[in-house]
């Protein structure tokens, strides 16, 4: 799972940490993922549903990161295939009340994204030492359906970076995590 | 002849599911899905009698005495009841969250003996059961006389949002089923439990069949079979994601008088979704 970083996300990963650094205190531990989101050579094209979620190691839903989804939708139509993120709805989903403030936010298209959470402040909170999962799946409709898990410990001493990728769904996904 | 209403769908759905033992076919409620979100969605039902999972080809059954229970325990109906050539289809508004049950149940005596060497039955083809006319119809010395207290239920489930568990209490007669495992909660990947209960009791050493949709596109039924244990549980392994056929068969000789032996049957459609 610890691949080195791909070349493309570079970048991005190294702008996240200079935007922090001058919005946060230095001491404020956060993580910043990077996820890439695949153009998809198809005739009928829908934006993913996404769900990025934190688990422990007992396959429990410890924090909701994002979910991407389509709220615009009359009469809350677009909340029928939340539950084509399987996992994500099993876990937690199922038992939340949509929409999430500060969770919940309109679909993305293909290109890579950039999140940033700040241990101890939603959504993120602060997270017990331990060996966690942070998952990513996406949900397209007449597409396909892919899950990338990336497994990290907290608290890191140093600046540490995790990396996956999926192969349909999801491109290259990269968590840091900054002490 | 079912007009004595408290008893009509069970007795309508004893002939649906009388054809089925006689001749040996399934009958089977499919939903189009289980798992549902968002609100006020709609679930579409298949149902038929037939040899192959989920493939109507013999005979549409007869579904209009299908019973719903909400989320809440409460009672509800299913609408848009069409009846085909070899299929029914159905529709159920699903307004509350939680978990809905779908179920057709039935339960009876039945008589068989022998008179001068001929086979007799009681209640014959049309009758329904009733003491006075067991008293009557069955001679008190009968050659060979068997009495067979039968149950049958036929079931499935669909939730919308988080799984719930009130309609999945168990009714205390005949064979049923109780969720160890929540019913649509079920991944190829896990294993599941179920329980099965005879009148309210451990069901021990029922037979349980699964059969996995799709045996048309393969050439073996790759069925599941399960012998429940003391506790009537089975603990199954799936054979991967897909809808499946399940079928319980039990049979014992704690029978209450007048009958003689005591069998009870149990089919349920159930979901299992890829990890």
């Amino acid at each position: 799972m610890k691949n080195p970083i791909p070349r493309s996300l570079l970048p991005a990963l190294l702008l996240a940490a200079t935007q922090c650094v001058s919005v946060q205190s230095a001491s404020a531990a956060e993580l910043t993922l990077a996820v890439e989101i695949p153009r998809q050579n198809v005739a009928e094209y829908h934006k993913p549903y996404v769900a990025i979620w934190i688990e422990n190691n007992s396959t429990r839903a410890v924090t909701n990161l994002a979910v991407w989804y389509d709220a615009e939708m009359r009469n809350n139509e677009g909340e029928k295939w939340l539950k084509d993120m399987r996992q994500w709805w099993r876990r937690s989903g199922r038992t939340l009340q949509m929409p999430v403030d500060g969770v919940t936010g309109a679909t993305k298209g293909s290109g890579q994204h950039h999140l940033q959470f700040h241990f101890g402040s939603a959504p993120l909170h602060e997270l017990a030492g331990g060996d966690y999962t942070l998952r990513i799946e996406a949900a397209r409709e007449v597409g396909g359906r892919e899950v990338v898990d990336i497994p990290f410990s907290w608290p890191q001493t140093q600046p540490a970076t995790f990396t996956a990728s999926g192969s349909t769904e999801l491109g290259a996904v990269a968590v840091s995590i900054k002490p | 002849m079912l007009n004595k209403t408290p008893f009509k769908p069970f007795l309508v759905a004893a002939l649906v599911l009388g054809s089925v033992a006689v001749q040996a076919h399934r009958a089977w409620i499919v939903p189009q899905e289980t798992v549902l979100s968002g609100e006020n969605r709609w679930v579409s039902f298949d149902a038929a009698v037939s040899n192959d999972i989920f493939l109507a080809n013999y005979n549409p059954g007869r579904f209009s005495d299908v019973q719903v229970l909400n989320p809440d325990g409460s009672a509800g109906q299913v609408e848009n009841l069409h009846t085909g050539k070899y299929r029914s289809v159905f529709d159920l508004a699903l307004k509350q969250e939680g978990t809905y049950r779908l179920f057709i149940a039935s339960s009876g005596l039945r008589a068989l003996w022998e008179e001068d060497g001929q086979r007799r039955m009681y209640p014959g083809r049309g009758e329904q059961y009733s003491a006075e006319g067991f008293a009557k119809a069955v001679p008190e010395n009968a050659e060979k006389l068997v009495v067979s207290q039968a149950s049958r239920r036929m079931e499935t489930f669909v939730t919308l949002g988080a799984p719930s568990r009130n309609a999945l209490a168990a009714s205390g007669q005949g064979l049923e089923l109780v969720a160890v495992t929540h019913p649509n909660d079920l991944f190829a990947g896990e294993e599941a439990s179920f329980r099965f209960l005879i009148d309210g009791e451990a069901a021990q050493g029922a037979d349980v069949t699964l059969i996995r949709e799709g045996t048309r596109y393969r050439n073996a039924q790759e069925a599941i079979t399960l012998k429940t244990n003391s506790k009537g549980e089975i603990t199954v392994r799936w054979n991967g994601a897909g809808r499946y056929f399940l079928e319980a068969e039990y049979k014992d000789n704690k029978a209450q008088k007048p009958a003689t032996e005591r069998s009870g049957s149990y089919v349920a459609v159930l979901e299992v979704l890829p990890d």
